[in-house]
């Protein structure tokens, strides 16, 4: 059995074979069944196969991209549940963003941020002011609401605005460290709910508690983006940058400094390491993802309203990070898409399965109990169990290790295999 | 404008110096894991949570016994505070041992987060029981104390308003004065209050002096616990109605008042409990008034929030904490 699956594992062609048959299987459920969650679920997992398989990086990407781009809208368009499908795969892209965008401050730069939600906030009332005749209110020129097509300026803008918080939140708490940090940030989260809130007096900018509503929706040639299945390819747009962006960044001279500054300040700053514009910057980046989905989360609600901005939205996107393991990209994708159909799909469904049950008088479960109401138990638990037995997460990070021979005659590919990275209670354990 | 804030003074004294008791005992429990471990017990508003629904619940059975219920209440109320701070302090101890003691040598960032885990448990198992009990997470407990009094404060001064007492307020006070008093005693003057302060200054030396860290630890989360159990019996009484979510703002509260007083002073966790609540509900009664209407009492969280950071920033090491620099 062993030695069968390491001739499997060396063996590209089996491996490609069992991709597409699994693919083709699922594909095939889902355009032929009517409303099955389980093909929807399954044709998903194939991208966390392909993770696993050993072609080449482009290989993959193609791979994924056209089972992204093609195969799950066109399978999935069959069957009454699209739009909910579509919804689903558009919440679970805006959450993986946020996710990526969290594990620069938290798993790379190793900054506690329990605020986080605030940036989205931030994005999201940046595109929700203008394109509603909220900002007739206090703005003394032009004319709102903003035509959908400036919806595409705006996810730079709010790209930039969030930036520009994180930036402003960062000042500060550069002088804190750890645990006060945490809860600085905290409370920053706090504030910014809190003043949204409550920013209908003097001036009515944010309308307060009412919340936003009918949101303009974007505009592209003409054609206005209403539904799900629309979005779904925003988000996949921004996705994809962004997962550019972060692997970019990982490796690059910004990324080891962010490791450098998390495994100790005080050596990283003696090595050379600018302490300040180091924080900023995972702070700053970390936060633009986050603006930038928020603008997208504002234009596909079209309503906002600051209870969608809690402390519990903070902690899911912390609890995603940690499960897929800090400053690990593709952990951090698989912990966001399992936390995120988690919560949307398999609560809910199986909540629904519960209520039919009692209702057919099978057996009796007080309301109390029903699992969608148990978000807080279920992440509690998973930030326990994670943080005691598997601290570096479900895909845990890896380091690139540099063939020093190579690097010394200056030639290229001297960026080898990766290893794991040692995980720091290991390391502690050791010393 | 002057006079109008002098009028609410006595209200704003009595009303702060309640609130500023409950912050003060919960801070002590912040104050006390943190001088020993250097952690921030993110539990520990829900214990104080805990503390207040066992509280309610004891009560509720209390009072449907017949010959119990005819007993003065203030019998009553010394029973039901003892019984929840022995059950939350186990609470605290069980935590510690769960969640705390295998993560000591991991990096900081760690326990810190399974801290929060186990606050979000505590939050939903609460409501959850609850919930199944009553039919509704928002409980209302018996009201023990109900009378009033008036303080004729016009009569010493016609600047002042009248202010209203309920008699719970007093019990309140003198409960958590009493608290205090005795905590300050047992950790400057018995053998264990001793090993305490050893634990705290030096684990490692202190553990060669045949002191038991892991048992000081242990006992450091039970008192610490304890007391923030049995001011959420307090809380209950005074405030009437709790649900499982009061933990997490109190908590936060509680430990901004831990860091005024400079993180890991007892006797500075008390005054900084004290301070805050005066200035808090001194903002909520006067906020609207100073600021001309553009604030209203809806920002009082905002400014303990606010307090809170600028504190971290230019006095990180509180009012009465020494200053620690790092080394390498």
């Amino acid at each position: 059995m062993k030695a069968l699956w390491k001739k499997y594992k060396q063996n590209k062609l089996a491996q490609g074979i069992f991709l597409l048959i699994y693919i083709g299987v699922t594909s095939l459920s889902l355009f032929l069944a009517q409303k099955s969650v389980t093909a929807f679920l399954l044709l998903l997992a194939s991208l966390l196969l392909l993770y696993f398989t050993s072609f080449k990086n482009l290989t993959k990407w193609l791979i994924a991209g056209v089972v992204l781009v093609f195969l799950l809208p066109f399978t999935a368009s069959n069957g009454d549940g699209y739009q909910s499908y579509m919804e689903v795969a558009t919440l679970v892209g805006i959450y993986i963003s946020m996710a990526l965008g969290l594990n620069i401050v938290v798993g790379m730069a190793g900054l506690l941020d329990l605020g986080f939600i605030a940036f989205f906030a931030v994005g999201a009332y940046t595109y929700g002011i203008f394109a509603t005749a909220q900002a007739n209110n206090f703005m003394p020129f032009g004319h709102f609401p903003l035509s959908g097509e400036s919806f595409w300026i705006f996810i730079l803008l709010g790209c930039f605005v969030a930036a520009l918080f994180g930036v402003l939140l960062g000042i500060p708490v550069l002088r804190v460290k750890g645990d006060y940090l945490a809860i600085v940030t905290l409370g920053f989260g706090e504030i910014i709910r809190i003043i949204f809130n409550n920013l209908d007096r003097p001036l009515n900018i944010t309308n307060g508690a009412m919340g936003l509503s009918s949101v303009t929706p974007p505009r592209l040639f003409g054609m206005d983006f209403i539904y799900p299945s629309q979005f779904y390819y925003v988000v996949l747009v921004i996705l994809i940058f962004t997962i550019f962006t972060v692997l970019r960044f990982e490796h690059s001279k910004i990324g080891r400094s962010w490791k450098a500054v998390r495994e100790n300040e005080i050596a990283a700053q003696a090595m050379g390491v600018p302490l300040v514009k180091t924080k900023l910057m995972a702070f700053a980046i970390g936060a633009s993802f986050s603006g930038m989905m928020g603008v997208v989360f504002a234009a596909k609600q079209a309503f906002v309203d600051p209870t969608s901005f809690t402390l519990l939205e903070s902690i899911t996107i912390l609890v995603m990070v940690i499960l897929g393991g800090m400053g690990s990209v593709p952990g951090v994708i698989l912990g966001a898409a399992v936390m995120t159909i988690l919560n949307l799909q398999v609560l809910t469904e199986v909540t629904n399965w519960l209520n039919q049950l009692s209702t057919s008088g099978a057996i009796s479960i007080p309301d109390a109990l029903s699992p969608s109401k148990m978000q807080r138990m279920i992440f509690g638990l998973l930030l326990i169990l994670f943080a005691l037995y598997r601290p570096q997460g479900l895909l845990p990070a890896r380091n690139r290790k540099y063939n020093e021979k190579a690097l010394q005659k200056g030639s290229k590919g001297a960026a080898g295999e990766t290893i794991p990275e040692q995980s720091p209670i290991e390391k502690a354990q050791e010393v | 404008m002057f006079n109008e804030v002098l009028h609410t003074i006595p209200q704003v004294l009595i009303d702060g110096l309640t609130l500023g008791a409950v912050y003060a005992v919960i801070a002590i429990g912040y104050t006390m894991v943190y001088g020993i471990l250097e952690l921030i017990n993110f539990a520990h508003g829900e214990i104080f949570m805990s503390g207040a629904f066992i509280g309610t619940a004891i009560l509720l059975v209390l009072t449907g016994i017949g010959w119990v219920s005819s007993l003065p209440a203030i019998v009553m109320l010394i029973a039901v505070l003892l019984i929840t701070a022995v059950l939350t302090g186990f609470l605290g101890m069980g935590i510690e041992r769960v969640a705390y003691r295998p993560l000591r040598n991991a990096p900081r960032l760690i326990p810190l987060i399974t801290a929060i885990g186990i606050s979000f448990l505590l939050q939903d198992i609460v409501r959850f029981i609850a919930e199944l009990k009553k039919g509704n997470y928002i409980v209302t407990g018996p009201s023990l104390f109900t009378h009033q009094l008036s303080i004729k404060a016009s009569s010493v001064s016609s600047i002042f308003n009248d202010a209203t007492i309920k008699t719970s307020f007093v019990i309140v006070l003198v409960t958590a004065v009493i608290m205090m008093i005795g905590l300050d005693l047992f950790v400057n003057r018995t053998k264990w209050g001793m090993a305490m302060r050893a634990v705290a200054q030096d684990r490692e030396t202190a553990s060669l002096m045949t002191i038991n860290v892991n048992k000081v630890i242990s006992i450091t989360f039970f008192i610490g616990s304890a007391l923030g159990g049995a001011t959420g019996v307090l809380f209950a009484v005074q405030y009437g109605t709790i649900d499982p979510y009061i933990g997490f703002i109190l908590g936060l509260k509680a430990f901004t008042a831990a860091v005024l007083g400079g993180i890991g002073n007892i006797r500075g966790a008390m005054f900084g409990g004290l301070l805050l609540g005066l200035l808090e509900m001194f903002a909520s009664a006067n906020l609207t008034l100073l600021s001309h209407g553009i604030f209203g009492a809806e920002y009082k969280d905002v400014f303990a929030f606010i307090i809170l950071i600028l504190v971290l920033l230019f006095k990180p090491e509180g009012l009465f904490g020494k200053p620690v620099t790092e080394k390498v």
